[in-house]
């Protein structure tokens, strides 16, 4: 080997060494960002993306973190994410308790979205599903104490819809009804509007990540009654009636009175004798 | 370094006035104070010319104007854009590209002035020492940077990029941003000599590659009358790319500028006593060879 070529050798290692040296410094900081990125994407339950937002890995590779949303919002619902906050730096969201989304008919959110982190293909804000409404606590919750609050049903924008109040019995008084707010997740937007108005403290209804607020059944699972609503027919052939296990003379209505007694006897339903009865029970078992 | 270096511009100002000097020095801050008050108008004043922050911005309602870099890790992140980012991201890359790319950081990026005062401080009390990382450290964080949005599928880069974070801060809240810029400035003041702006940060290296043709660049058309005071290296951020245009006149090389990481920030200018350097185009350049 001649020196020159010694020369351009010993250059040609420095520089693969150097270039070594530079990438793996690259590479051990991308590896430190990744972990770090693992340990906060989490966004906080309550924080709440803007109507049209893709799902959460995709809006973070989509947004670009300009503002725009948040310039275009009439009512100041969203911010973006400081430096330190617990959303990811510099994206959008909002805080129902605070102020929740006004589902604008324009919704100028999405317009202003220049990367499509919010969908230009939401148009209806009702069909937004920023996250879900869920009355979380039922101990508190004044209507499920029986009382009249029922504020979170009349502000929803989709009254009837997306909230609905089932009367129940009053098992308290016995005498009075329950008006259980029920939120249904094919209407509700998530706009949070529930939550802001909720009288308590710390309110007993709230808008969650849909993937939080709402469980899944089985995929293989069934209701008889709607598959055999769609089916028109029992799909156990035959329907069979049900069979009540009754004493002589009674019979049983599902939907109505209730046990009814056939005629009128004064024999009381049990013989004199105990061993009837049981005789009775043995007989219609077979 | 001789003790001059610790002031240079001495002489300039001697020959020139302080504000001949100084001018693009100064012309530069205002342009960095007007650029981020035209975005400050709007939330401080109510006056809405630019919406959005230096990421993505709309201005006068029509113009979008976008951060190609951003979209570019966007596009490795995985993400289809909407036009609107797309035409944004070329107007602002055929600006760069036609006046250089790294006036971004010479004339717009929050963190320059910061660098700056730290490179100045250094110079005044003659800080010396520190980590200096190879120039093209730069190259590598960018690689990074986009190899690291694929992985995560997310704009990793932007959970840490301080040049968007202050921005973005500056007009949006700043959150804990003062500890992010105070870590920077101490970390050019003490740790590494003009150590993030030109030796680390992958925004810079990302605008630097659009300044390959660029058009305007600064030249030394009067590199004959160099006194080889030094004081441009003092001064300059990246002053591997003087030499080729200072001192090329024997190698043939022409008094043009043409590294790509210039900055266009015209100190040499501002500091030059002998009047060596101007504005110019590349095109007056009879041969070039690029300098990283």
């Amino acid at each position: 080997m001649s020196k020159a070529d010694k020369r351009v050798d010993q250059y040609r290692r420095r520089f693969l060494i150097r270039a070594a040296g530079q990438a793996c410094g690259a590479a051990l900081l991308g590896m430190g960002l990744l972990t770090l990125a693992r340990q906060t994407y989490g966004l906080p339950a309550t924080a709440i993306r803007p109507p049209g937002a893709l799902a959460e890995p995709d809006f973070l590779a989509a947004c670009v973190r300009c503002g725009l949303c948040v310039r275009d919002c009439p009512y100041n619902t969203l911010k973006l994410s400081e430096l330190g906050d617990k959303v990811t730096t510099g994206t959008p969201y909002f805080i129902a308790r605070n102020i929740p989304c006004e589902m604008c008919d324009d919704i100028p959110c999405v317009v202003a979205c220049p990367t499509g982190a919010l969908d230009k293909e939401l148009t209806n804000i009702d069909d937004a599903r920023m996250g879900l409404a869920a009355l979380v606590d039922e101990e508190n919750c004044l209507n499920f104490l029986g009382l009249r609050c029922e504020i979170c049903y009349r502000v929803c924008p989709l009254i009837n819809k997306a909230i609905t109040l089932e009367a129940q019995h009053n098992p308290r008084t016995g005498k009075h009804a329950l008006f259980i707010p029920v939120v249904h997740s094919d209407a509700c937007t998530g706009c949070g509007k529930c939550e802001h108005a909720c009288i308590l403290p710390e309110a007993a209804i709230k808008v969650l990540p849909t993937h939080l607020a709402k469980g899944a059944p089985g995929q293989h699972y069934r209701l008889g009654w709607e598959e055999k609503q769609k089916a028109g027919g029992s799909l156990v052939a035959p329907d069979k009636e049900h069979e009540y296990n009754l004493p002589e003379g009674f019979r049983y209505e599902h939907e109505g009175q209730g046990l009814i007694k056939e005629k009128e006897s004064d024999k009381t339903p049990f013989g004199s004798n105990p061993l009837d009865t049981l005789n009775q029970r043995g007989n219609s078992n077979e | 370094m001789s003790s001059v270096l610790l002031r240079p511009g001495v002489d300039a100002i001697a020959v020139k006035g302080w504000w001949s000097a100084h001018q693009w020095l100064l012309l530069r801050r205002i342009t960095q104070v007007s650029v981020l008050g035209l975005f400050l108008a709007g939330p401080l004043f109510g006056i809405w010319i630019i919406k959005g922050n230096i990421a993505s911005s709309l201005t006068l309602e029509v113009l979008p104007l976008s951060d190609p870099y951003l979209l570019s890790q966007s596009l490795f992140a995985g993400h289809w854009p909407e036009t609107t980012i797309v035409i944004g991201a070329l107007i602002i890359a055929a600006f760069y590209f036609l006046v250089g790319g790294r006036v971004y950081c010479g004339w717009v990026c929050p963190i320059n002035p910061v660098t700056d005062l730290a490179a100045w401080i250094r110079q005044r009390f003659d800080i010396k020492g520190g980590a200096r990382f190879p120039r093209q450290s730069r190259y590598w964080l960018l690689a990074m940077t986009f190899i690291t949005a694929s992985i995560s599928g997310s704009l990793l880069w932007e959970m840490v990029n301080p040049v968007t974070i202050v921005y973005r801060g500056l007009i949006f809240g700043m959150g804990m941003v003062w500890l992010l810029l105070l870590a920077i400035f101490l970390f050019d003041l003490l740790l590494s000599p003009r150590g993030w702006c030109s030796h680390l940060c992958p925004m810079g290296a990302f605008y630097s590659l659009l300044a390959r043709y660029t058009p305007l660049r600064v030249s030394a058309s009067k590199r004959e009358q160099c006194n080889d005071c030094m004081e441009c290296y003092a001064v300059c951020p990246e002053p591997q790319v003087i030499p080729p245009a200072l001192k090329g006149a024997e190698q043939g090389i022409g008094p043009v500028i043409t590294g790509i990481n210039c900055t266009n920030c015209g100190r040499c200018i501002d500091i030059c006593s002998k009047h060596v350097f101007q504005f110019s185009t590349r095109f007056t350049h009879t041969s070039y060879q690029g300098a990283i």
